[in-house]
């Protein structure tokens, strides 16, 4: 054993049993961040900040909901919203969070593909914010049926139903998916656990993940420079501040975060006083009816483009069905992006701008994405199954082009 | 100077999705219906004029078809529609006769004591409910309302139309076929001057003011419940029992707690103005409030269903100053930390 002699003060005592000095060191004051960034950076630290807010306001509203068909309707709209003192504001700041934090996400991975922020070495962070993306997106998805209102019910069934395509085993996988024959209480409980347990403690498990993949190959930059670290770091500490290209993440870093968390809170209690309806569904304050079928049925926002990629193949092609090709179709949305580092055949680190072609592509696909959204909202009908079926189809293709797109980049360079 | 021109990118291309799931979207999903109208045989005029409209092009659209079946449903529906319109149009000009009469409240009083106090109860002017209100859903099918307040909630034109024709005065009529009658029966027979009578005397014992909840009681309560309105004592239960309405309107009518949040205001004032417009055949009557009745119905959805709205207006504010001032201080913090690096 270490040996330890009588401490001076608390911060020693700490010190010689955890090491704080050198972890502080570490993991803030001599964490190394480039200093060319712009606010797209703070994104991180935003995400982190509401899934804070969420998983707190969640706490509190755990206190009271009950996940039991009979009694969660009125445990959200009656006990949480009128009863429980400020329960409104944690519900809305939960509703509010739920939605704002995949706006923040979208921006994150949009801010990492345009910068090329998952190649060569940062693929490990690139997947580990997909997967991130993906527990999110379940946790959101199951904490959106809790409420128990027509739209989480219908989302329920409409997502459930899915798995009914996978070959074989889907009926049965349904069921057991659902715990019933339906989407009844042994589903609510099930989601319950989910959103309140098992995907939050997963999300924090990854939020570890997705930071420690960051420690080698270290933050990406505005114009994806490669950075000596150590000799950035040196000319740093010897006190040359303006010459180094880096910063310590703490404090200076760190100062630039919460400025833009100034603003983004500002942003978001703002929805959460005044336009907190944009989060919640309207359908959803009528109490789920199986007997009656909403006249549309939509997902939340976020999942709007996927949900168009899904039913944009409205046709039968030969003897395959319309449900299955739209199923491939958006399985091939929710993996596509994880593969993003090996469809991205330019050999170097660049922002957009600095490769035409890629820069071309990344556009059209915002403009698609875009476009899958509104008409993923939309109903299905005339004209606007076409113009959902083109823009499926656009999505596809634009990721079967890009290994070719930016290989001509790259050869356009001369490389 | 970059970073505001990236700032303004992810503004515009947020602003865009948004207004494409929120407003578009609306637009595309909920046509447009005309606003309310508390002048109901204006109301009426319109409504039945659009019905021969549409039903023109459909016949238009089948002929062009060439398809005789399609044709022949299309020629049958016109017809209907024409016939209605002009059922309607005969119907206001006869009621307005009576509007434009002058009541005579005493008279009145003899005239609805005799013939409406048998199924109505007017407490005010003592006369109780003669059965409990399980008793007279199942005589009836939904419990008959109280006639004190009529004069108050209603306007006069609705309250003439309808003594003389309730179905077609809440726009009901399409239930009210093949034999099945409205329970209350219409008064068509009665001279102008006794309708007129009978409506003065309503409006003079009514009320001159009511509270929110009031107004709500006796426009919809009969139907519809309010279980929010008080969850734990449960007196905002529809009156009717749930067997009776359900058999009577078709469907259970719907509990109206969270409504304000589920339909918004404007739909519910043009909803209850004239459920038609928004659910076309629906079993649900015209109920002919006012304009400041219908204000209370709704301001009192509101604050059952939204009744933290005041405290979250008011906390609001102090929230985003708070932020403000953090947000200063943090750029302020910046500002210092960066000083040195550029």
């Amino acid at each position: 054993m270490a040996k330890f002699e009588k401490a001076n003060s608390v911060g020693e005592w700490l010190d010689q049993r955890l090491n704080t000095t050198a972890l502080t060191k570490v993991l803030m004051t001599e964490y190394w961040i480039p200093k060319d960034i712009n606010f797209l950076w703070a994104m991180g630290v935003l995400l982190a900040v509401t899934f804070k807010i969420l998983v707190i306001s969640g706490l509190f509203l755990m206190m009271y909901y009950k996940p039991d068909v009979n009694l969660a309707f009125d445990s959200v709209n009656y006990t949480i919203m009128q009863e429980v003192a400020y329960g409104w504001l944690f519900r809305h700041m939960h509703g509010v969070a739920a939605s704002v934090v995949f706006l923040i996400i979208y921006i994150h991975m949009f801010t990492g593909i345009y910068y090329g922020s998952y190649k060569q070495g940062r693929e490990m962070i690139w997947i580990s914010g997909m997967l991130l993306f993906m527990t999110f997106s379940a946790a959101g998805f199951s904490g959106y049926m809790l409420p128990w209102g027509q739209m989480s019910y219908w989302a329920a069934m409409v997502i459930t139903n899915l798995f009914g395509g996978v070959p074989v085993i889907g009926d049965a996988l349904v069921v057991w998916i659902r715990g019933d024959f339906n989407v009844a209480d042994a589903t609510l409980t099930r989601f319950f656990m989910l959103h309140v347990f098992l995907l939050p403690i997963v999300i924090m498990g990854i939020i570890g993940l997705h930071f420690y993949t960051l420690r080698i190959p270290h933050v990406n930059n505005q114009k994806g420079e490669e950075i000596d670290y150590d000799a950035e770091a040196e000319k740093y500490l010897t006190g040359n501040k303006k010459e180094a290209k880096v910063i310590p993440f703490w404090p200076v870093f760190i100062s630039k975060d919460f400025a833009i968390l100034g603003i983004f809170l500002i942003f978001y209690f703002y929805l959460v006083f005044f336009h907190y309806n944009f989060a919640m569904d309207p359908v959803n304050f009528d109490p789920a009816d199986n007997m009656v079928t909403p006249a549309h049925i939509y997902p939340e926002w976020y999942f709007l483009w996927s949900y168009e990629v899904l039913r944009g193949f409205f046709f039968d092609v030969g003897p395959v069905k319309a449900f299955d090709i739209g199923l491939a179709a958006f399985g091939f949305a929710n993996v596509i992006f994880l593969l993003l580092p090996w469809l991205d055949r330019d050999t170097k680190i660049l922002p957009a701008h600095k490769r035409p072609m890629f820069f071309i592509w990344f556009w059209v696909l915002m403009a698609d994405l875009i476009v899958l959204t509104i008409w993923g909202k939309l109903p299905p009908t005339g004209t606007n199954a076409w113009i959902g079926f083109a823009a499926a189809m656009l999505f596809i293709i634009l990721f079967l082009v890009l290994p070719i797109v930016t290989k001509i980049d790259a050869k356009k360079r001369g490389e | 100077m970059r970073e505001l021109k990236i700032l303004a990118v992810v503004v515009v291309l947020t602003l865009v999705t948004y207004w494409g799931v929120e407003p578009f979207a609306h637009s595309q999903m909920h046509p447009h219906v005309e606003p309310a109208n508390y002048n109901f045989a204006e109301a009426d005029k319109e409504t039945t004029k659009e019905a021969v409209t549409v039903a023109k092009e459909a016949l238009e659209e089948a002929q062009k078809e060439n398809n005789e079946k399609d044709i022949h449903l299309a020629q049958v529906e016109y017809d209907n529609a024409v016939a209605f319109e002009k059922t309607m149009t005969d119907f206001w000009t006869a009621n307005e006769e009576v509007t434009s009469l002058t009541g005579n409240a005493e008279n009145g009083a003899v005239l609805v004591q005799s013939n409406c106090t048998a199924c109505h109860s007017i407490e005010k002017q003592g006369f109780p409910q003669l059965m409990d209100n399980a008793s007279a859903a199942a005589a009836y099918g939904v419990v008959p309302p109280d006639l004190s307040t009529a004069g108050k909630i209603y306007t006069k034109d609705y309250l003439v139309a309808f003594i003389k024709d309730p179905a077609l005065a809440s726009k009901v009529s399409h239930k009210f076929v093949d034999g099945k009658i409205h329970p209350m029966p219409g008064y068509g027979w009665m001279q102008p001057q006794e309708i007129a009578d009978m409506v003065a005397y309503l409006q003079s014992i009514s009320p001159k003011e009511m509270t929110n909840k009031e107004v709500f009681t006796d426009a919809c309560q009969r139907c519809h419940g309010i279980k929010y309105g008080d969850m734990q004592g449960g007196t905002m239960a529809a009156k009717t029992p749930n067997e009776n309405i359900k058999a009577y309107m078709g469907k259970l009518p719907p509990d109206l707690s969270q409504y304000i949040r589920s339909r918004g205001e404007s739909y519910l004032h043009t909803f209850v103005n004239d459920p038609q417009k928004h659910l076309e055949g629906t079993a649900m009557p015209r109920v002919g409030l006012t304009n400041d009745a219908e204000v209370q119905v709704v301001k009192y959805m509101q604050e059952v269903g939204d009744s933290k709205k005041e405290q979250r207006e008011a906390l609001g504010p102090k929230f985003l100053i708070y932020l403000v001032i953090f947000a200063i201080f943090a750029w302020l913090w910046k500002a210092s930390k960066w000083r040195d690096v550029h």
